[in-house]
């Protein structure tokens, strides 16, 4: 059962000038979180914004074997994310949650690879930890616009994550979108894996040609225009292949965030 | 403290009901919510077959509210009766089915199908959905046409019957009367105002369908005067929405005339909401010394002005 916290923020660590990471005493809903779960938040009270909106949760704090809560990678795009941007010490953010199907962490002998486009990092902090509880052998594939926008590699390294990264504007890594190095890696990979993306939509989507090509499972977390993330509004659906050859639109808040990257329909509209 | 009310031979816990379209089939929010506690869930709108949908994006927010799009998709009136009606009957809700139609005909046979269902305990008619072509409003925007269409299904149906009325008209309380001069049991109101959004940069309409409906707290104040003017004209229930977020907002309508109320938006917003409306409703009836909540509707005082003229 979800729950709706009033939660004070703890920590709000500006990483760069669109990106933050927001820690919320909702230790609740991040104790009863599982890797690539979300929540629904809303940091006013009045009517802008009305709605929440959909966050993956990107860590859980803990201090010993005390949960004290999770925190939100956020990129300034909208009111919401300006908001989270500019809270500070003691403001309260809604947070409903945890919600949505999680990731499912494979364990040995599969490799996992995680595969990041920009805030798409989010879920994989929290999947990580779960594949180092199996010893599940990880690779990182991250990328973004440029080398500022990559946050954390010191983290995943510690975590002993395997770190592949490309960037647009080629400052760190290889140049170019992360699925070039993803591809590379999968022509020469004899091991089984198992893929886990996160990003924009045209990312997820050639993640998973190219899992497809090369017979790789792969598990995707969207994200779409969402109203309520309960399954009441129907706003967030994506539309999943049929048995017959055709579609069905199904909500991403209850079927997802994390689809089966073979059931999506990429060329629907 | 007595939050019953009647809408027909309908009679409601409470005066809270969760609006069509807005809070799925309902067994989505069983585990947040005991739904046997709310007046009423208006289920999704039901079509005879499946319907697909609009495609995405359906919502987007604009100021103090959102559009949305949705394109009524659902999983018709069969599966509804066959997946869903029986655990919501296990879970003790009172049921509103929604129920939509392209002809008069397909409104009649839903009619028909539901009252031989077991846990059904009334019909919203849905002649007021903006978002799509076929049917629907076209009923709802001319006096005949809601007529035709109450009294058609009244003829099927020992139901209540409650015509969910369209803003998006002239005069909305002449409809309100062609629906109770056709039989029904009460109407409800408001359903979305049509309206639509751009992204001037791309110059995109915001939502697939270009143009959508538009409800919460922007809505509010023309949904209570629609309200008041309905409750003046018919002496059928009215139920009442549009934007109502809070306790305040609830009691509004309800003094405006509204029956009872229908919450969507702010579900969205609040899942735990119900529980919220009702301690502020039996707080309001405390301090003003109400037994029966019912004794609140329509008690709108026009004789005097307000007398305070404090700005908020």
């Amino acid at each position: 059962m979800p729950l709706d916290v009033e939660a004070r923020v703890i920590q709000n660590t500006r990483l760069s000038p669109d990106y933050n990471v927001i820690t919320l005493a909702a230790p609740e809903i991040a104790a009863a979180t599982k890797p690539g779960q979300f929540v629904m938040v809303r940091p006013s009270h009045g009517s802008d914004p009305l709605l929440r909106r959909p966050f993956s949760v990107f860590e859980i704090i803990r201090s010993g074997n005390r949960v004290e809560g999770l925190s939100l990678l956020s990129k300034r795009i909208g009111v919401t994310t300006r908001l989270l941007f500019d809270a500070v010490y003691g403001d309260v953010v809604s947070c409903l949650g945890p919600l949505g199907r999680p990731f499912d962490a494979v364990s040995p002998p599969a490799e996992a690879w995680m595969v990041a486009g920009g805030v798409g990092l989010a879920p994989f902090a929290t999947l990580t930890e779960a594949l180092k509880e199996r010893g599940t052998t990880t690779t990182l594939f991250y990328g973004a616009r440029t080398g500022a926008e990559l946050f954390y590699l010191d983290w995943f390294s510690s975590m002993g994550v395997r770190v592949v990264l490309s960037t647009e504007d080629g400052s760190i890594g290889e140049r170019g979108r992360i699925t070039g190095p993803l591809e590379q890696a999968l022509r020469q990979a004899s091991r089984e894996i198992m893929i886990y993306a996160c990003g924009p939509e045209k990312m997820l989507e050639a993640v998973s040609r190219v899992a497809g090509a090369y017979k790789t499972p792969a598990q995707v977390s969207v994200e779409r225009v969402m109203g309520c993330g309960m399954g009441g509004c129907y706003s967030c659906v994506i539309p999943v292949r049929d048995a017959g050859g055709g579609h069905h639109f199904v909500r991403s808040c209850l079927a997802g965030p994390v689809f089966t990257a073979a059931d999506l329909v990429w060329d629907h509209d | 403290m007595d939050l019953s009310v009647e809408i027909g031979s309908l009679r409601l816990s409470n005066p809270l009901i969760a609006a069509s379209g807005c809070y799925g089939y309902g067994v989505e929010y069983a585990d947040a919510v005991d739904l046997s506690t709310l007046g009423a869930v208006a289920s999704k709108g039901l079509f005879l077959a499946p319907r697909e949908g609009h495609p995405p994006p359906r919502i987007v927010e604009t100021p103090s509210g959102m559009l949305n799009a949705i394109g009524l998709q659902g999983i018709g009136v069969h599966r509804y009766i066959a997946e869903k009606l029986p655990e919501l009957r296990r879970l003790g809700a009172t049921n509103i089915i929604n129920i939509c139609g392209s002809t008069l005909d397909e409104y009649v046979e839903l009619a028909r199908i539901l009252s031989d269902a077991d846990g059904v305990h009334a019909l919203e008619l849905n002649i007021s959905c903006p978002n799509i072509k076929e049917g629907g409003i076209t009923f709802g925007c001319s006096l005949h046409g809601t007529f035709d269409v109450v009294s058609a299904v009244k003829k099927v149906t020992h139901l209540p019957v409650i015509p969910k009325l369209t803003p998006n008209v002239t005069d909305v309380a002449s409809i309100a009367k062609a629906a109770e001069d056709a039989g029904a049991d009460g109407v409800s109101l408001v359903n979305t105002f049509l309206a639509m959004a751009i992204y001037v940069e791309t110059r995109r309409p915001k939502l697939s369908n270009i143009v959508g409906g538009l409800s919460g707290p922007a809505i509010r104040p023309i949904a209570v005067r629609m309200v008041y003017e309905c409750r003046r004209a018919v002496k059928i229930p009215v139920i009442g929405m549009g934007g109502i977020a809070n306790a305040v907002d609830a009691l509004e309508f309800i003094i405006a005339g509204a029956t009872a109320v229908q919450v969507g938006t702010a579900n969205f917003v609040d899942p735990f909401v119900w529980s919220k409306l009702t301690a502020g409703i039996e707080d309001y009836m405390r301090r003003h010394a109400v037994r029966r909540v019912a004794d609140l509707v329509g008690s709108i005082d026009t004789s005097t002005r307000e007398k305070e003229w404090v700005s908020s």
